[in-house]
């Protein structure tokens, strides 16, 4: 299969499985919006929906992410590695012209991201940090059932300066990765043209910034105390 | 005797006996420059000077001196080419450097493209991409007759576009990967786009990415250094085209 040992099809694969998740981080981040009260129940609601949906789907949906990470890390490190060696030796006047921070470390902004990742799931989805606030062991009544108090476990963590410092650095990482991989993804697919190519570059750096935005815009109102418990 | 201003500059060369030196870094004055000088002009005075005093000469490469032939390969401060828009080493002027300026002389780098001495390097390896299939297979015969085969202007023109390349090598020595991927997506473009090449366009694809790989290139990262370091201004879309023919490519 070509699609797995070429030059191209790898990119490909790193094209699509990236693309993938940021898609999955948009989606995310309209769910995380919740916790600004435009669903009723805010984010406990959005939260408890998400964990009554069909187990199946849930392990599924897990699962496909975790393939999907997998994949792009994998062939990342490939392809880096490949590329290091395509010029051994360094020029001894270092002058990119197109290339960008951005782009020249997307190896070092996805391990960081990947970092970030594994802390992320050990403090919200395994709660482990700190149990204490662990949203499963603290329920709350909502719609006359209890459910996690999600609320509760990301507010008291946002309010710890380093855990939030964490957060903001993280997405940080992902704006830079995100501005080189979105416009990558539609050069790489073949879907850009010279007309587009300028424009989806410069797109690409606007959808990146408007999910660091986003994101970074809940640990910060909860630090300055605007999003309260 | 000409009342030009004249210019001494620093040259910082990189100076290698055979492919297995390890090669070094020398440090040249070139003087009596005039902006009126080409780089390879400015080149050969230094090297004069160098012959004079008994040492061997800097070895470079140069054909037409024109601008059309891709031979000069050398990276200057850091830039294929020199870094100005459109043009060869050959067409660099002095005048876009000014006096006492110090200029770093390297040859292309890349695993691909082997240094045989001095500021030559090997390039035979754009050879094998370009005869791992970028041409058409079948018997042409003669030179048919204008209107024969009927090809929309705009695809012309695309194909026209992409087989400007001249196959320097300096997308290849710009790439931080030392990837060929605007040299392969120019040849494979200027056949797609056209009917003559569509016929094998699938297989063409497959075998010149595929000799691009075996020679030692790395792949692209969409840095897009290649663009800004092609003398002859061959656009990144070519390398698009070239990724969706290699998708096109699998289902077929």
């Amino acid at each position: 299969m070509q699609l797995l040992t070429s030059s191209i099809g790898r990119k490909i694969v790193m094209a699509i499985t990236g693309q993938a998740m940021v898609l999955f981080a948009v989606i995310h981040l309209l769910g995380n919006s919740s916790i600004f009260g435009w669903l009723n129940g805010g984010i406990n609601a959005y939260a408890e929906h998400l964990h009554s949906l069909p187990l199946p789907i849930i392990i599924g949906f897990r699962l496909a992410l975790l393939a999907m990470v997998c994949i792009h890390i994998w062939f990342g490190i490939q392809l880096t590695m490949e590329n290091r060696g395509g010029r051994p030796q360094q020029y001894a006047v270092k002058a990119a012209q197109k290339a960008t921070f951005a782009s020249e470390n997307m190896i070092w902004t996805g391990c960081l991201i990947g970092l970030f990742l594994v802390y992320h799931l050990l403090h919200f989805t395994f709660q482990v940090i700190s149990p204490e606030t662990a949203a499963l062991k603290n329920l709350v009544p909502l719609h006359d059932q209890m459910v996690p108090n999600v609320l509760g476990m990301v507010v008291a963590g946002f309010k710890n300066f380093f855990v939030s410092f964490i957060y903001a650095g993280g997405m940080v990482v992902l704006f830079l990765h995100l501005s080189h991989g979105i416009q990558s993804f539609f050069q790489t697919m073949g879907w850009s043209c010279d007309k587009s190519q300028p424009i989806i570059v410069k797109l690409g750096s606007l959808v990146a910034l408007v999910l660091f935005a986003g994101y970074v815009i809940i640990p910060l109102t909860v630090f300055f105390g605007i999003l309260k418990g | 005797m000409s009342d030009h201003k004249t210019m001494t500059l620093t040259l910082i060369v990189w100076r290698q006996k055979g492919p297995s030196d390890p090669g070094k870094f020398e440090t040249y004055t070139a003087k009596g420059i005039t902006e009126h000088h080409s780089f390879l002009e400015m080149l050969d005075c230094v090297n004069e000077d160098l012959i004079y005093s008994g040492k061997e000469p800097i070895v470079f490469d140069h054909d037409c001196r024109e601008g059309i032939c891709g031979m000069c390969s050398q990276v200057i401060n850091g830039l294929a080419h020199g870094g100005r828009d459109r043009t060869t080493v050959c067409q660099l002027h002095m005048r876009t450097f000014k006096d006492g300026d110090t200029i770093y002389i390297e040859p292309w780098r890349a695993r691909a493209f082997p240094i045989i001495k001095d500021l030559v390097c090997d390039r035979t390896a754009l050879d094998t991409i370009v005869q791992a299939g970028a041409y058409v297979s079948c018997h042409t015969g003669g030179v048919p007759d204008g209107n024969a085969i009927l090809i929309p202007k705009p695809a012309a023109d695309e194909a026209m576009d992409a087989a400007e390349c001249v196959g320097c090598g300096a997308c290849v020595a710009g790439c931080p990967n030392g990837a060929a991927m605007l040299f392969t997506g120019a040849k494979v473009s200027q056949f797609a786009v056209i009917p003559q090449g569509k016929a094998e366009a699938a297989e063409r694809v497959k075998a010149l990415t595929d000799a691009m790989t075996e020679c030692g290139f790395g792949n692209c990262t969409n840095h897009y250094e290649c663009q800004t370091a092609c003398p002859k201004g061959i656009n990144v879309k070519f390398i698009a085209r070239m990724n969706r023919e290699f998708l096109k490519a699998q289902f077929s």
